[in-house]
């Protein structure tokens, strides 16, 4: 049980023993490097099957059902046309810039997989400020947008991509905050340092991840909103929403490239998942001693894939949010509200020490209370209300 | 070994793209060269074992500064290049100059002092904790001066920048000609 | 062999010169403020060589100056950014040699 729960990392050290000393340090990234992309790019095609199959089946209708059984082999389809497409570039556009953009979403994307723990001692780097690490490269990704979008000169693709910048950066603030309370209660930003400070279990049972807790719980709700919007990802794909603007920053590409901002976006999606299993839901831990059988990174694909699915299914249900709803959500609802839980926060830590019977229900209320109040008042004052009447204006 | 090739990789990338953004014609690929040099910037603090310091960079030069650049050069129109205007100013040369000689005037002490020729004596390491402990004792005060100062800076930019409402508009124009009941064009004395 | 402090310094110098000929060289005001960013980030990469070259790096000087250096140019920046806009809607200009109303 244990030897296959270590098995990617003693495989590591066996084929990195296997090559003379001095290459070894690199050997070992290579194999890293090679092991994250091959998982993360096979997961990339099962998600885009899963997602229309299940967004197919939500819908009451069938999803991609031609290529293979039960349309299992749609990714294969998909990458073939991706790769035979003709790469049309606009001929007044910036080449330099347009061909450089696709590049710039994706490297750090793929650079965000370095430092998650994928399951016990699986996390490729372990750094001191992971964490920080993590959202310093989603930001760096933001320019891959504007390069798009600007390079086309095209002005919807312009305004698609003004747009998904303002999105992306609105919704960073609600991120940050969201995650504070964590690296209060773990007491490190180094994210294996996280998962560690959710070990164990509290009341006869239910494991200490941070989810079920007052703030966790918040915590993760608010959380995976930001996720959903920084991945422009439905009810947020106002950027890319095919009734909206075409195509949004991506108009003016096609072919692999059209690929690349496929792939960095689902990537990113990954990634923010990856994140949200780390810090709320115990991250490779699982749920209960005894079912430790399973080994720490079948627990971690557990979790994702829950969450994915979760993604997937607000995707099916939600209707677009437009620009100006968008914004006010993140800066006048979810960024007040993450400060409330940060004070939640600090509160349940600090009165861990209660033992008085009836102390756990104490901590739910207060935190339940005050988190339940701006709830409900920025959500009333946030409604717009009913529309003035229109003025009819008739030319003169 | 490595660490030099990367060393000097890194700096000749950052000091190539900072000359790229001082010298394009285009204001939107000198913004774009900057956060090229601002990304080779951070690269060079990870190598010097400084990490927050880093993601830091990364984080508000790249992800916000360089944004920022990027909206106003779009929001001046500064990337419909006029055809035919000059880029430099007309003291370019002079600048220039005067540039030179304060990078001599650096970097000649600097190359002829040996006590600069040295290799780090220390494992140095700036774990996140012990910079949070320095915030929360020693820089305390700073540390809230500087709040105070981001919260007068986004407010003042805020408002610098906001578009001004005209309070009451003087109309030069005469007002337009009423139509009475009957349909006759009645003018204003 | 590991780089030596001189090189940090001299690629912190070269930073510097460059920011600095940008910034009194271009005509347009947006070119200036990131030429004086660059001028900021070669002071940071000074301090921050110092701190790790020096004699008490447990002292963590260097880098809590240049984490206090990089958000008062991030204010500085989004304040300058604010007043080019605003100068651009009165003079419809970004050169800096048409802003000399007050000049003699």
């Amino acid at each position: 049980m244990n030897a296959l729960d270590q098995i990617f990392v003693s495989t590591s050290h066996w084929l990195t023993g296997l090559t003379p000393a001095s290459v070894q340090p690199l050997v070992s990234m290579a194999l890293a490097i090679a092991g994250l992309m091959a998982v993360f790019g096979t997961c990339f095609a099962v998600a885009t099957i899963c997602e229309r199959k299940i967004l197919g089946r939500m819908q009451n209708r069938f999803g991609p059902n031609r290529v293979g059984p039960f349309g299992l082999f749609q990714p294969l389809a998909d990458g073939v046309k991706m790769l035979i497409k003709e790469d049309i570039v606009p001929f007044s556009a910036d080449h330099a810039v347009h061909f450089l953009a696709p590049l710039a979403l994706t490297v750090p994307v793929w650079l965000a997989f370095a430092v998650l723990p994928f399951g016990r001692n699986m996390s490729a780097i372990d750094l001191d400020a992971g964490i920080l690490f993590f959202f310093a490269i989603g930001s760096a990704s933001e320019l891959a947008v504007f390069m798009a979008g600007w390079s086309s000169q095209n002005k919807y693709a312009l305004l698609g991509a003004m747009r998904a910048i303002a999105q992306m950066i609105s919704y960073e603030v609600p991120l940050v905050l969201a995650s504070i309370p964590v690296l209060m209660a773990a007491g490190s930003l180094s994210l294996p340092a996280i998962v560690q400070a959710q070990n164990g279990a509290v009341m006869g049972g239910l494991p200490r991840w941070n989810v079920f807790t007052p703030w966790g719980l918040a915590g993760f709700g608010l959380f995976m909103i930001a996720a959903a919007a920084e991945s422009n990802r439905c009810p947020f794909d106002l950027p890319e929403g095919e009734s909206e603007l075409i195509a949004g920053f991506l108009t003016e590409y096609s072919g692999f490239k059209y690929a690349l901002f496929f792939l960095g976006e689902y990537l990113g999606l990954f990634a923010v998942t990856g994140l949200a299993v780390t810090l709320f839901l115990g991250g490779w831990q699982a749920p209960a001693a005894a079912l430790e059988w399973l080994p720490s990174w079948c627990w971690f694909a557990v979790k994702f894939s829950a969450l994915i699915f979760l993604f997937i299914w607000v995707r099916a249900t939600l209707p677009r949010l437009r620009l100006d709803q968008l914004l006010n959500f993140a800066w006048k609802f979810l960024v007040p509200l993450a400060l409330v839980n940060l004070v939640v926060a600090v509160v349940w830590w600090q009165s861990g020490a209660w033992r008085f019977p009836g102390a756990l229900e104490l901590r739910w209320l207060f935190g339940a209370g005050l988190l339940a109040g701006p709830y409900l008042w920025l959500g009333r004052a946030l409604k717009g209300g009913k529309p003035a009447p229109h003025q009819y204006r008739y030319a003169e | 070994m490595l660490n030099e090739i990367a060393f000097y990789l890194i700096a000749a990338v950052t000091l190539a793209c900072a000359v790229a953004a001082m010298a394009l014609r285009q204001l939107v690929h000198c913004a774009l060269c900057a956060a090229a040099a601002f990304a080779g910037l951070a690269m060079l603090y990870l190598q010097l074992d400084a990490e927050f310091v880093g993601f830091a960079q990364l984080l508000v030069y790249v992800g916000a500064i360089a944004i920022l650049i990027v909206f106003a050069v779009l929001l001046t129109r500064a990337d419909e290049i006029i055809p035919g205007s000059r880029q430099s100013s007309p003291s370019s040369l002079m600048g220039i100059a005067a540039a030179l000689l304060v990078l001599s005037g650096i970097a000649l002490p600097v190359l002829s002092s040996p006590s600069l020729h040295r290799l780090p004596v220390t494992t140095a390491a700036a774990p996140v904790k012990l910079i949070g402990v320095e915030l929360m004792t020693r820089y305390v005060l700073p540390l809230e001066m500087a709040g105070i100062l981001l919260t007068a800076a986004l407010l003042g930019a805020v408002v610098i920048a906001m578009r001004e409402e005209p309070e009451t508009k003087l109309d030069p124009r005469p007002p337009a000609p009423r139509r009475a009941e009957t349909g006759e064009v009645v003018s204003l004395p | 062999m590991n780089p030596l402090l001189s090189h940090y310094l001299v690629v912190s110098a070269l930073l510097f010169s460059i920011g600095f000929a940008g910034a009194v060289a271009r005509r347009s005001a947006i070119v200036v403020l990131i030429g004086i960013e660059l001028m900021l980030n070669a002071a940071n990469l000074n301090f921050i060589a110092f701190w790790r070259y020096g004699a008490h790096p447990e002292a963590l000087t260097g880098v809590m100056f240049v984490l206090f250096s990089i958000t008062i140019a991030a204010a500085e920046a989004a304040v300058g950014l604010a007043l080019i806009i605003a100068i651009y809607r009165q003079r419809k200009t970004t050169q800096v040699d048409g802003l000399d109303t007050l000049k003699g």
